[in-house]
């Protein structure tokens, strides 16, 4: 880096977001967007897929000539799709980036305090035992998935406390493995006894956006909104905590109420998102990971950039998802694992290569 | 200033410190010492506010327990024995880290605390290095960046649990000497632990000499570091002279490496004058 310890006016310059990483976050975002939109099966000309969305914009005298099969693929289908998955990775990336900053664990993800096992559970539960609420126009899935993450990671919550400190970070990840190793094995129990519904529930494990329409967006949107301020405002704390809690006690910070209020916040977005998309793996460590190597441990820089990044990241996996094997779909934790790793692993060589 | 007053400390169950009481006036330097497990570290969280404890601390004449973590943290800034340094982290991040106690909860830095920042840098030399990782700096270096955050926090007290622990002996006294240096320009109230009774002997202007969690000897150096004090708390064979800037507290065997009988005073005696000819004149110690 070429910049001076100090700024013009005697100040010390700290390591913070800068305008250009901000610029080239949203113009990959908006880069992932377009392809999303351009590309699919219905081989729309992107050219009127371009005047279609430039004549719903205010005050651009542009008319589309879509047909409304057209224009229901590009706004019912197309649209919804790229806005959910936006909202799906920035959430993930941002929850992946702030457990590891609370729980000074490179490995910790979204999942880590049992979000996964307790989301799995609650769909299997749906689709073993509450099948006939579909019947009636209700599909109970997303609800039992997003109640099942908060009661997982609520009992890890409890049951992590020790007596001497109320919610140290190893204690937590513990109650986390052991809540996670009971409701999967329950999981286990409900598929070994009804076999037919295996490959649907398998399906909403490995995750994906097939049924993403706007009804979605609206469900997640509050949870994720509230989720993303309070981990964004945790920024700066989240660097203190790097130092442990003990010293960021003698800085002025509770590291254990950072933790919890981070822990909450985390677990809200992604139940939210985890019950719409089921279990995306591999984003939350991925992108915020990707970030750190590249510019640096800030979390001042990491947590917004995740936003930017793990939203681009997802919408970019899933246009491979719809379309490699088109008109079939392949889980979408299935391309985020292999686009991932192999990135992941180049950016990792890369790093070494200039620290070395 | 630091008013201890008759504090006790209990952790899983046993009593750590019982009933200790100290004091540590404006622009004063403090030594703790006392053998490993005496309650030193554990006497120097509970002023820092990390650690629970009956009895009375007050600071800057604010009880500490009344306060807020972040008022306490303003008021006392605290050096651990072995500080976490995150690798990647860049020197001046670090140091700005001291200001933390000044910032709301979610707040930012401000143009004043990156002034504070900068004048902390340029205090201990440590400007050229402000951009460069922890992971890359040297032990001396590390420590006083350490030393920069806890002075970044602009506290009326310093508390410092074994400053010297990882540097050899040159980097320990240059440590000592600027941790003096900015008590004096800053008026600080130091409390030191440290092992080393010669560094304590000469930097520390009070020593406090704790054992099994009590204070066991308090006073000048000169009065507390004696022959006997020493063999009854640490049980440590030492011989004691008097230097330049005050006592020397020098380690001897307590029996013959040869006979395995206990040395004589003349014995030691040689060893020392040993210890001091020139090299390749075989007056080593044999």
């Amino acid at each position: 880096m070429s910049e001076g310890p100090r700024g013009a006016a005697g100040e010390m310059q700290p390591t913070r977001l800068h305008a250009l990483h901000v610029v080239t976050g949203v113009a990959f975002l908006l880069a992932a967007g377009l392809g999303a939109l351009l590309v699919g099966p219905a081989g729309i000309p992107p050219d009127q897929v371009l005047a279609q969305v430039a004549s719903r914009i205010p005050f651009i005298p542009i008319h589309s000539h879509l047909s409304a099969t057209a224009d229901v693929v590009v706004w019912q289908l197309r649209m919804p799709r790229i806005v959910l998955g936006g909202i799906v990775g920035a959430m993930l990336a941002l929850a992946g980036a702030s457990y590891q900053g609370v729980f000074h664990n490179p490995l910790a993800d979204p999942y880590l305090l049992g979000v996964a096992s307790g989301a799995g559970l609650g769909a299997t539960v749906a689709v073993v035992e509450l099948p006939h609420l579909r019947g009636l126009g209700f599909d109970p899935l997303p609800l039992a998935a997003f109640v099942g993450a908060i009661v997982a990671v609520g009992a890890t919550i409890a049951l992590g406390r020790t007596r001497e400190r109320a919610r140290d970070a190893t204690s937590l990840v513990l109650g986390g493995v052991a809540v996670g190793a009971f409701l999967a094995a329950a999981q286990t129990f409900l598929l070994q006894r009804d076999t037919p519904v295996l490959q649907e529930v398998y399906t909403w494990i490995l995750g994906g956006l097939s049924t993403a329409g706007w009804s979605e967006v609206e469900l997640v949107l509050p949870y994720v909104g509230v989720a993303a301020t309070v981990l964004i405002l945790c920024r700066r704390l989240l660097d203190v905590l790097s130092v442990g809690d003990d010293e960021a006690g003698s800085l002025g910070v509770h590291a254990d109420r950072v933790r919890l209020a981070v822990v909450a916040a985390a677990t809200l977005g992604t139940a939210a998102v985890v019950s719409v998309s089921g279990l995306i793996g591999f984003v939350g460590i991925i992108v915020p990971h990707t970030i750190r190597l590249v510019l640096g441990p800030s979390y001042q820089r990491i947590l917004p950039l995740s936003v930017l990044f793990g939203a681009g990241f997802l919408i970019a996996a899933d246009v491979l998802a719809r379309t490699v094997l088109s008109p079939g779909e392949i889980p979408l934790g299935v391309v985020t694992a292999f686009l991932g790793a192999p990135f992941f692993l180049v950016v990792l060589r890369q790093s070494r290569r200039l620290a070395g | 200033m630091i008013e201890i007053d008759d504090v006790s400390v209990d952790l899983g169950g046993a009593r750590v410190i019982d009933g200790v009481s100290a004091e540590v006036s404006d622009a004063g330097v403090v030594g703790l010492v006392g053998p490993n497990g005496a309650g030193k570290t554990t006497l120097l969280r509970a002023v820092a506010g990390l650690v629970a404890y009956h009895g009375t601390i007050r600071v800057a004449g604010t009880p500490a327990s009344a306060t807020h973590r972040r008022t306490t943290a303003r008021l006392v800034a605290y050096v651990p024995q072995r500080p976490v340094l995150p690798p990647a982290m860049l020197v001046g991040d670090y140091v700005l880290l001291g200001r933390s106690p000044h910032h709301s909860y979610f707040g930012a830095d401000t143009r004043h605390d990156r002034r504070v920042v900068a004048e902390v840098l340029d205090r201990l030399d440590l400007a050229p290095l402000a951009r460069r990782p922890l992971g890359q700096v040297s032990g001396g270096e590390a420590q006083r960046a350490v030393l920069g955050r806890a002075l970044a926090q602009q506290a009326p007290v310093l508390l410092m649990d074994e400053p010297t622990a990882s540097l050899d002996l040159g980097h320990g006294q240059l440590v000592l000497e600027l941790a003096d240096e900015l008590r004096r320009e800053r008026s600080l109230s130091v409390l030191c632990a440290l092992h080393d009774l010669t560094l304590a002997a000469q930097y520390a202007d009070r020593l406090i000499v704790m054992s099994g969690g009590r204070v066991v000897a308090r006073g000048k150096p000169a009065e507390v570091l004696t022959v006997a004090s020493l063999a009854s708390v640490f049980e440590a064979s030492v011989e004691i002279f008097t230097g330049r800037d005050g006592v020397v507290v020098a380690p001897v065997r307590p029996r013959s490496p040869r006979e395995g009988s206990p040395l004589t005073a003349a014995q030691r005696a040689g060893a020392c004058v040993g210890v001091r000819s020139p090299a390749g004149t075989g007056g080593g110690v044999r």
